[in-house]
């Protein structure tokens, strides 16, 4: 990233970057940083669609109505939510292990970055596989 | 004196640890969850069988209730770095509490209506 050699050995520091600019988000980006902030989209995806979780539970609970009756859309979308969940769950638990200092050299960061998703994909298509 | 401008999420130690303390309680509560569905016949299997199981209405119920103090310290996070405007980010944050206390209601009565 262009931004982030100022002040290094050339006289006059460079102005600082004052906010983060979202075109530099493309994917060419550590694997680290995709995980987090995937981390926060799955989040943000989970807290917008609760009304639409909590309506598939009101459906199951009481007319006992299974996944397997859904429309497509229905299913589409609750399986993204579904993806979205897995992978917000083992994020997270990366995170927590990040914030107790575990696993926290660069090495070992990509790496648990790596089994986040594709741990996330591979339980995402057991429990689907399951339910439907 | 060094005037400083603390802003962005991530302040706030007892939210910080609450945000933890809810991530770790969902976890277990997943884990349970799995685990009664594999316990229960697969024939007898159903969402409904899984949420009347012994204990399991009350470990649901605080489920919701964590997961909506764990999101409702997540938007507000996200807010605080996306939404600069202070009346609008306030707005959305009052929204955000009410939004979240309803569900947690509706969660609530889901699972006490939902009959033994
Ligand atoms: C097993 C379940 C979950 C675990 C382990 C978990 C874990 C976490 C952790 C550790 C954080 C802090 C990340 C950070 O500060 O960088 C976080 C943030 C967040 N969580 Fe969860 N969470 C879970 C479920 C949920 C659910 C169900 C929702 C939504 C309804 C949710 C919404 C959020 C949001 C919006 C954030 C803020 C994201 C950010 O600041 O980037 N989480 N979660």
């Amino acid at each position: 990233m262009s931004q982030s050699t100022a002040g290094a050995s050339s006289g006059k520091p460079k102005a600082r970057p004052k906010y983060l600019d979202l075109r530099q988000l493309s994917m060419d980006q550590p694997i680290p940083a995709v995980v987090s902030i995937m981390h926060r989209i799955s989040g943000a995806a989970l807290f917008l669609f609760l009304p639409f979780l909590l309506c598939m539970l009101e459906r199951e609970a009481f007319i006992a109505a299974t996944a397997a009756s859904l429309g497509v859309i229905a299913k589409l979308l609750l399986l993204a939510l579904l993806f979205a969940y897995v992978y917000h769950f083992c994020a997270g638990i990366r995170f927590l292990l990040l914030d107790k200092h575990i696993g926290v050299e660069r090495e070992a960061a990509r790496l648990s970055a790596k089994i986040v998703l594709g741990a996330s994909v591979v339980l995402t298509l057991l429990i689907g596989v399951k339910v439907w | 004196m060094v005037k400083r401008n603390v802003v962005g999420a991530h302040y706030g130690l007892r939210d910080w640890i609450a945000q933890r303390a809810t991530a770790v309680y969902m976890v277990l509560y997943s884990v349970i969850f799995v685990l009664v569905s594999l316990a229960i016949p697969s024939e007898h299997l159903s969402l409904r069988a899984v949420l009347t199981a012994p204990c399991m209405r009350f470990l649901t119920l605080l489920f919701f209730l964590t997961l909506c103090y764990h999101a409702w310290i997540g938007v507000r996070d996200i807010f605080m770095d996306y939404v600069k405007p202070l009346g609008l980010r306030l707005a959305l944050h009052v929204a955000a509490i009410l939004v979240l206390i309803g569900y947690a209601a509706w969660a609530a009565k889901i699972l006490l209506l939902l009959g033994a």
